[in-house]
């Protein structure tokens, strides 16, 4: 094995679209910017490229740093380096912020053409499809016909599996890990208390609230804090934080004092701060649209007939926002349509967030699956 | 359930009998392995009959073996049942060195002919005669096909040739071919005092 490494410096690109992009809504996107990273070099024929799909809050910054002061680097960045289990010394490896998100492609908070103002509360829903439709067309710009691998955990896992649906041939394998075939009750549900904060925060303006100066800051925080509690799995959270007291002993007051309030309290703000609203309504609007079964009378196996793809499914034992569970489910659907498809149920305590960690077995999963994939000789 | 642990006594052996198991396979048939270990049966049988189909395997370091070795793998345990497979959607199941090591025999069998057409279960004979030799001495049989102590064995349902020709009776399953071994020779006379290793070949009874 070699030495594995940090990918370096990294900077983000933009591709302008002119075509519109038709929207399962009904509604139109005249013409949108997507910004992107790529990390490694595409090969000569063309067929090491790999997309990494986003999460709820995930954008292009997938891997290295923008600069060596940066604190953080990309949020997958564990994953994927020269050396890494997603090896970037073999790969070309592309990262997108998708439509609709708040990190430089078009979004809420994009300047609207025509009225020189924010989109807000203007810009339409959109769905997986319509995403994955987006991330066709910059696998075009890139002159890329066809995807040596389609990779997403969580909602990027549901875009990898609508890609093996929307573009069969051109995608040859499809890691769909941490996802589900769709969203339950109880996930809908949740997603509904986090949309409900934001919109009833009074500067929320019916979402025209760049116009006001403002941002509804109390509702995404409270939005963020509950997403971060079903992230997590109880075990991970009484392992972490326990009922450890701030300052060593009740104070009989509402401010913070156990260790968990804090940290809650300390995620909401920072993601307040950084993220926009109206992304996130449409980000969870799209998680629960996502049904490719719908359109086929709940037949999940009939939705996934035209796939081709060899895939790799992964779930985590202690996932409980998508249980293995709906991973089998997933699994079930390929196996009806004779597929090649492993499926990996990884033991890990970290709940949902465990497809972001550094765990030995999950990432000996994907280097091994990784490197069984054939691409041409360099550039 | 741990039939991870499972020690074949060397890899010519379990050849062996893989290419018996091969013998009862038709090319290009679906395949289901159950308990597929490192993947070795399954390769082995794709590269000789080009069959086509997936392992099913509970422990991680087998799992990651088995889909390094680019073997189809579904990571789940057999005592849980098969619920992830449609009835009828494959040629063969096979069950190979592990039907002693399962909980819930009675239901992995059934359910093995549900999901396929035809079953393949091989097991240690618990009748063997240096098995009933060890019990008379006075102690738990370790042998070749059984190499564990009492309180290490991962073996939970031993049983006798005697005994599974009377399961399948009792449980409506035709013996379609039945073949018996002891050091990779058949054993036609007295298989169940002289067989070490028992190998069948079921399906539903009409």
């Amino acid at each position: 094995m070699s030495e594995s490494s940090s990918i370096g410096i990294v900077a983000p690109q933009i591709a302008h679209f002119t075509e519109p992009l038709p929207l399962k809504s009904g509604e139109v996107l005249p013409q949108y910017d997507l910004v992107y990273e790529t990390y490694g070099t595409l090969n000569a024929d063309k067929s090491n490229a790999v997309m990494i799909c986003h999460a709820l809050s995930g954008h292009h910054h997938v891997a290295g740093k923008y600069a060596d002061t940066d604190k953080h680097a990309g949020w997958w960045d564990n994953l994927i380096g020269p050396g890494k289990p997603l090896d970037t010394n073999r790969f070309f490896v592309i990262g997108l912020n998708n439509l609709g998100g708040c990190h430089g492609s078009t979004g809420p908070s994009s300047i609207h053409p025509q009225t020189g103002k924010p989109w807000g509360s203007a810009f339409p829903l959109l769905t997986v499809e319509d995403w994955v439709t987006s991330q066709a067309r910059l696998a075009d710009y890139l002159g890329i016909k066809q995807l040596a691998a389609i990779v997403g955990g969580s909602l990027g896992g549901m875009q990898a599996l609508q890609w093996t649906i929307s573009y069969p041939e051109r995608v040859r394998h499809a890691l769909v890990i941490a996802a589900a075939p769709n969203l339950t009750a109880q996930n809908i549900a949740f997603n509904e208390v986090a949309r409900q904060a934001i919109i009833t925060d009074p500067e929320f303006h019916g979402g025209d609230y760049y116009a006001h100066k403002v941002v509804p800051r109390r509702g995404l925080r409270i939005a963020r804090m509950l997403g971060h509690i079903t992230y997590l799995s109880d075990d991970a959270m009484g392992a972490k934080f326990g009922r450890k007291l701030r300052e060593g002993e009740i104070k009989y007051s509402f401010d913070v004092e156990f260790e968990m309030e804090s940290y809650l309290r300390y995620q909401g703000d920072k993601f307040a701060g950084e993220f926009d609203a109206n992304t996130y309504l449409r980000m969870t609007r799209a998680l629960d649209y996502f049904d490719p079964a719908l359109a086929h009378d709940g037949d999940l196996s009939r939705a996934l007939a035209p796939a081709q793809a060899d895939f790799l499914v992964i779930s985590f034992t202690s996932d409980w926002r998508f249980s293995p569970a709906r991973s089998r489910e997933i699994v079930k659907a390929l196996l009806d349509n004779e597929l090649s498809v492993s499926y990996a149920e990884v033991t890990a305590a970290h709940g949902h967030d465990a497809f972001l960690m550094q765990d030995a077995h999950y990432h000996a999963i994907l280097r091994n699956y990784l490197k069984k994939i054939k691409v041409g000789g360099p550039a | 359930m741990s039939n991870t642990s499972i020690k074949f006594a060397d890899a010519a052996k379990s050849r062996h009998d893989f290419a018996l198991i091969a013998k009862w396979i038709k090319p290009g048939a679906k395949v289901l392995d159950l308990g597929c270990g490192d993947g070795t049966l399954l390769g082995y049988l794709r590269n000789t009959l080009q069959v086509r189909g997936y392992g099913v395997e509970k422990d991680d370091a087998n799992w990651l073996a088995s889909m390094s070795n680019g073997v189809d793998v579904i990571q789940m345990d057999l005592e849980a049942g098969l619920s992830g497979f449609e009835a009828k959607s494959f040629d063969v199941v096979i069950l190979s060195q592990t039907l002693q090591a399962v909980l819930n025999t009675e239901g992995i069998v059934q359910e093995m002919l549900r999901v396929g057409h035809e079953a393949i279960v091989t097991f240690p004979n618990f009748g063997y005669w240096r098995h009933r030799f060890q019990l008379i001495a006075g102690q738990m049989p370790v042998s070749k096909n059984l190499p564990y102590q009492w309180y290490d064995t991962p073996n939970v349902h031993l049983c006798t040739i005697k005994d599974f020709d009377e399961f399948c009776i009792n449980h409506h399953i035709e013996v379609m071919e039945r073949l018996v071994l002891t050091e990779q020779e058949p054993i036609n006379m007295m298989p169940n005092l002289r067989g070490s290793l028992a190998m069948y070949h079921l399906k539903p009874a009409e």
